[in-house]
């Protein structure tokens, strides 16, 4: 018992084994515990594959785009503190993000971090479709990887607007441009004339999806709630629903895929 | 030298070029995937690349802190193709010589510890994804520019980089098309992409040789309609969406004679030599015949054939319509571009009463 260490003596404390029900994962029970008995962790299997431990086989993209989403996730909830959705606050309070908080890189971490997600979201799905994953037994699961990459972008594209400087409001008025011109559902669009009868026009600029998108005829400060709300509560609240589902379904699909 | 590249990376070359190159690709994935080859092309990319940023205005476009994530895609997409046809190569060769997948190795399906073996490797793309986010924050200001203000267009109004895709696409085709309908296909396309693609074989190994016709529509959508779009919209689009070299310097005055024709106006003044009926529907029932051939006379047609008899045979009648109507839903924008460039062709259907242009 000479070589007894501070860490073993932390090992055994009260505290340590309240929090860690096992012993140090060196043997298979334990490692099987460490696994199994952790909310983070118990995501994974307790033993898998060895090529879905290879950098080779998974790049690594999809972890990274969920570890990429939590960064985003926790800068955004630091930026919030600093910015008010109104278009008399909010450029300002970017301005006063820059100037009253020395070295900060919380901005610039939360805007190229939205780039890297959308990067590993789409490598994640090059890979998958590289290595034939998206087949049977997985079929629906690649179907919800697609509603997620979409919203991925969706969550770039609102938060695009947030600074409210001139890039934000004309990316997102070509973006809402697109919009206008829906087929039936926007005014621009295709086959909305003919949704008239007698003198009342149904698709008009004051109702149709543009409209709904932008809470106006363009990108004002309805535009700004609205896009705040999308890019901070609700898109983040379906993608974190989404992710669990995907989540869930590539263990009861039998796991990273591999040759059958 | 400068000048030729000035040319040639304007779309009406690059495209067909960049399509060859694809399927050079493709076809000789073998040789492409080989280590030395691999070797070789970075070996010429790396002075390649130097020489290109030693241009002012190329730097200029490529340093624009907001083009930043696409330089990173390209090198990793490059980097990760070719890794995959190396894979594929690899396993291909196996496949030949009847051994199995290389992934499928009694060595490679061993069953191992998540702790420490994966959650190690998690653990390690983490730090290295968190020092290069903490890296690039530091070296690359997020760019915050002019208070917005409505009454002041910029010239171009870019969307962000992910978006240019779909923008570029806007030259060729109205939103209603480019905005609205093919996005819904490459959507709809991707989530049906399991459900019709009925080959057993390839289901988690890399491979091509087993999955031709999968591999070269998915990836020519990948890599030419979406990533080469991209750049196009990216790095070679100007004030007024008008085309620049790389080594252009972007000049607000340049002025493009362009002047496009509908398909009705070739069909009644110039084949005909009359003037344009008055009624909308006979002046432009020409390109709304060939529009509803192309949709729905061209997949029938198809059906009939040996090539459609065998994909019918093989996955059904309903599979093999959806994977037509996505197909040929794809090809519409290289069909539309490949017209725009020959023809000066504006619109097959142009129907500006109705906001339906096509």
């Amino acid at each position: 018992m000479s070589k007894r260490g501070v860490a073993d003596y932390i090992r055994e404390t009260q505290v340590w084994k309240s929090i860690f029900r096992h012993g140090p994962p060196t043997n298979a029970r334990n490692r099987a515990a460490v696994v199994a008995g952790n909310v983070f962790l118990h995501l994974h299997p307790i033993k898998l594959k060895k090529s879905g431990v290879q950098l080779g086989y998974t790049w690594c993209m999809g972890g990274l785009s969920f570890f990429v989403f939590l960064a985003l996730t926790v800068t955004g909830l630091l930026l919030m503190f600093y910015y008010r959705p109104t278009a008399e606050y909010a450029y300002n309070d970017i301005i006063a993000l820059k100037e009253h908080v020395p070295l900060g890189i919380m901005r610039e971490i939360h805007r190229w971090g939205a780039h890297a997600m959308v990067i590993t979201v789409w490598l994640h799905m090059f890979r998958v479709f590289m290595t034939g994953s998206y087949k049977p037994p997985r079929e629906f699961n690649w179907g919800v990887g697609v509603i997620l990459l979409v919203l991925t972008l969706l969550l770039s594209f609102t938060g695009y607007l947030l600074p409210w400087d001139q890039l934000a409001i004309w990316a997102i008025t070509v973006g809402a441009n697109m919009a206008k011109a829906t087929p039936f559902l926007g005014h621009g669009g295709p086959g909305a004339a003919l949704a008239q009868i007698g003198d009342f026009v149904m698709v008009s600029d004051k109702n149709d999806v543009r409209f709904q998108l932008l809470a106006g005829r363009f990108v004002g400060e309805p535009a700004l709630l609205r896009f705040y709300i999308l890019h901070c509560v609700f898109i983040p609240l379906v993608v974190a629903t989404l992710i669990a589902v995907h989540f869930w379904r590539i263990r009861k699909d039998g796991g990273i895929s591999a040759p059958l | 030298m400068k000048e030729l590249i000035n040319i040639i990376a304007d779309p009406i070359f690059s495209f067909p070029i960049v399509t060859t190159l694809f399927v050079l690709m493709m076809k000789y994935y073998r040789i492409v995937g080989t280590k030395k080859f691999g070797i070789g092309a970075l070996l010429t990319a790396i002075p390649v690349a130097t020489w290109l940023c030693l241009d002012p205005n190329f730097r200029k476009i490529i340093l624009w802190p907001d083009n930043i994530p696409i330089n990173i895609i390209i090198i990793l997409i490059a980097w990760l193709t070719w890794y995959s046809l190396y894979r594929a190569a690899l396993n291909d060769n196996r496949l030949d010589e009847g051994l199995g997948p290389w992934e499928g190795l009694p060595e490679n399906r061993e069953k191992v510890w998540v702790w420490p073996n994966l959650v190690y490797t998690e653990l390690m793309c983490i730090i290295g994804c968190t020092v290069f986010l903490v890296v690039w924050a530091i070296i690359f200001k997020a760019p915050l520019e002019e208070p917005a203000n409505p009454t002041w267009a910029p010239n171009p109004a870019k969307a962000p980089w992910y978006f240019l895709g779909l923008q570029e696409m806007l030259v060729y085709f109205d939103p209603w098309m480019a905005g609205v309908v093919l996005p819904g296909i490459i959507v709809v396309g991707l989530i049906a992409i399991p459900y019709i693609d009925t080959n057993p074989k390839g289901n988690g190994y890399y491979t091509i040789a087993e999955r031709p016709l999968a591999m070269w529509g998915f990836l020519f959508g990948w890599f030419v309609l979406w990533q080469y779009l991209i750049i196009v919209g990216t790095f070679l689009r100007g004030p007024n969406w008008t085309y620049y070299g790389p080594f252009e310097y972007w000049d607000f005055h340049k002025v493009v004679a362009e002047y496009n024709v509908n398909l009705s106006e070739f069909f009644w003044i110039k084949w005909l030599n009359r003037p344009m009926p008055a009624n909308m529907f006979v002046r432009e029932f020409f390109g709304i015949l060939i529009t509803i051939g192309y949709l729905f006379i061209l997949p029938p047609a198809i059906a009939r054939m040996k090539w459609g008899k065998k994909i019918i045979a093989n996955v059904g009648q309903i599979r093999y319509y959806i994977t037509i109507f996505l197909i040929i839903g794809m090809a519409s924008l290289p069909i539309k571009m490949v017209l725009r460039w020959l023809f000066s062709l504006k619109y097959i259907i142009a129907l500006p009463e109705l906001e339906l242009n096509l």
